[in-house]
């Protein structure tokens, strides 16, 4: 029997402030989704593309086939597509057998709406990116 | 004696062996006899039909098929209103299901759809092993995939299980073990005057609801999501869903709860279902004479498990490649219902309709030849298009093509250097393009725009050209023509 869908989220940073039922009610079993290795789940100027929480595996972050970054479990990308509607500026790529729970495009806005924990998390995160950033900068 | 030795494809070696003989089996069947590839196909029922041949549990159907329509049945676009009928290249064998249908209602009965299928097995030649059971799978040394069944083994280069998502499943939720499954419900009379909750808002739910209408005092449906009536009201679905929802909207005796349910307890005259409010926080338990679980069906992946097949959705459905194989190269294949584990680009959140016979009977016919090419060695013939004709083609088939239009942005027409050109699974196309090659696929955004996208690979990259949408979804005039060669 594979791991409960809402198990595995609470697990994750993002979702640390949820309860039982709400990570039920997010834990849909029609987003959830599993990439073979070498399978692109994100890609470059596609329009259309959603937000991803990887939930197991790895997957690389690449422009032109040189990687830029790794992900990892609780890591998450397509936010900045999604929230900007923009086209993917890099391809995401699994490397190995990923599973990632994915939250369509056009819901992504009514669902940190109704989870507002969970866009507060979201925005640390992108707080601290922005801060390396600046930091490797500088 | 005579009658048994009669029965086809006995045990022994064969390149490829099909299990299951519901619509995803008999279309896989179909498709290998029409490329001449050898094949068994095999089935632990007595007659074609698969899960048709019992459910929908209230012998109606969602998916539509209309005898009339603005294109003859027997011609291609006619599949467009026919999404029940298995697809053929022999115009004589489209539209099975079409002559059975009495036209009390445009989606048809249970029966009839059995009949259809039974009669498309027939007439267009499907012979199948019927009462052979599959029981268990191993790989030998020299990589062969063996299905041990209950007339004896199969060897075989690649299997294809069309099993249907049919084992009744249930969400783990303590007490659920007492409650009867969907599948185990009883004649809606039988729920006269009680007070009935049912566990899950997908289809078998509102189809319970749906039946219940005119018996239960009241019927509640429960699960942790909201269902998305803007969503359902755009889909075949909605026959069942709405018609409960508008009980609930006039104060009726329906009543649709996102609930997150921790346990079912039984009580003196049924049962207490205690649980918390998601959309709406807060404790909610109920007092109710009867509860079913709709809790939707697993793929009967048996031992397949073992030999590396992943799965989605909590161990119901298995987790495939585009071409609806369980890893690349393994030669273990899925037709049928079970394809919705290659999950496509879902561009805009819109999903394939690969549970559906109107999405996977396309897919059938694509994995078949890509079967056929990579473990077979097969050459499968390919129309040829003139590199003058390129665009006005490719906007014809946006208009017209029945598999770019059920499979949006899933499906789509690729056309390579040479004007090869084939029907592949844009997400792996878009890959590993060949050379030169171009696609179009037909596409919706959230808005529920339709449109057609065309694909241009240059230099190892593909470019993405969203073309305008069209007030009749007619892509072939001037404008689109001119739009997209431009841009070939």
């Amino acid at each position: 029997m594979p791991e409960d869908l809402a198990e595995s989220l609470s697990r994750f940073n993002l979702f640390a402030d949820l309860g039982r039922p709400q990570l039920e009610a997010i834990a849909d079993p029609e987003w959830e989704h599993q990439f073979s290795d070498g399978e692109r789940v994100l890609r470059r100027g596609m329009s259309g593309a959603g937000f991803y929480v990887i939930l197991d595996g790895e997957a690389s972050v690449q422009i032109g086939g040189d990687e830029l970054n790794r992900l990892r479990p609780g890591d998450f990308f397509g936010e900045v597509s999604t929230l900007l509607r923009a086209e993917p500026t890099a391809d995401v790529v699994a490397s190995g057998p990923l599973r990632c729970l994915e939250i369509p495009g056009p819901k992504l806005e009514a669902f940190l709406l109704d989870y507002p924990r969970v866009m507060f998390r979201m925005l640390q995160t992108e707080a601290r990116r922005l801060q390396e950033a600046l930091e490797w900068r500088s | 004696m005579a009658e048994l030795n009669a029965r086809p494809f006995p045990p022994g070696e064969y390149p490829v062996v099909v299990v299951g003989s519901g619509p995803g089996g008999l279309q896989t069947g179909y498709f290998l006899s029409r490329l001449g590839i050898e094949h068994a196909l095999i089935s632990r029922d007595e007659a074609p039909g698969g899960m048709f041949r019992s459910f929908p549990i209230y012998q109606r159907l969602l998916s539509w098929t209309k005898p009339d329509a603005p294109f003859e049945p027997g011609t291609r676009e006619y599949e467009w209103y026919d999404h029940n009928s298995l697809v053929a290249e022999d115009p004589q064998h489209r539209a099975a299901i079409v002559p059975f249908m009495d036209r009390s209602y445009m989606v048809p009965s249970r029966p009839e759809m059995e009949q259809g299928l039974a009669a498309f097995a027939e007439n267009a030649g499907v012979p199948v092993r019927y009462g052979c059971t599959w029981e268990s799978t191993r790989r030998d040394d020299d990589g062969a995939l063996v299905l041990t069944t209950s007339d004896g083994e199969y060897r075989c280069t690649a299997a294809v299980f069309a099993l249907g998502v049919t084992d009744p499943w249930k969400s783990p939720i303590p007490g659920i073990e007492d409650v009867p499954h969907y599948a185990e419900a009883c004649a809606a009379r039988e729920y006269e005057q009680k007070r009935v909750f049912v566990i899950g808002k997908r289809n078998s739910g509102f189809e319970l609801a749906d039946g219940l209408l005119p018996w239960a005092r009241q019927v509640f449906l429960g699960s942790p999501r909201p269902v998305a009536t803007s969503v359902i009201a755009l889909s075949s679905v909605r026959v069942r869903y709405l018609q409960p929802y508008e009980d609930a909207g006039l104060g009726g005796g329906t009543f649709a709860l996102d609930v997150a349910l921790e346990r079912i307890e039984r009580t003196a005259s049924g049962y207490r279902v205690v649980g918390s409010g998601t959309t709406r926080e807060g404790p909610l338990d109920l007092d109710v004479d009867e509860v079913i679980a709709a809790t939707g069906f697993a793929t009967p992946l048996r031992d397949l498990t073992e030999l590396g097949v992943r799965t989605v959705a909590q161990g119901r459905i298995p987790a495939l490649t585009p071409y609806w194989e369980s890893e690349a190269g393994s030669g273990i294949y899925f037709a049928g219902n079970a394809t919705q584990g290659a999950a496509g680009l879902k561009k805009h959140g819109i999903g394939a309709s690969s549970a559906a016979v109107h999405g996977f009977r396309y897919n059938a016919r694509v994995m078949v030849r890509h079967l056929a090419e990579t473990h077979l060695g097969a050459d499968p013939r390919r129309e040829r298009v003139e590199y003058g004709d390129l665009a006005s083609y490719l906007l014809r088939e946006a208009t017209r093509a029945p598999e770019l239009w059920a499979q949006k942005s899933y499906l789509a027409r690729v056309v390579g250097a040479d004007g090869a050109t084939d029907v592949l699974p844009l997400a792996d196309w878009l890959d590993h393009p060949t050379t030169g090659s171009r696609a179009i696929a037909v596409e919706m955004n959230a808005e529920g725009e339709i449109y057609p996208t065309a694909y241009v690979e240059r230099g190892g990259e593909v470019r993405e050209h969203v073309l305008p949408p069209h007030h009749l979804n007619d892509y072939t005039g001037e404008e689109h023509v001119r739009e997209l060669r431009s841009v070939l």
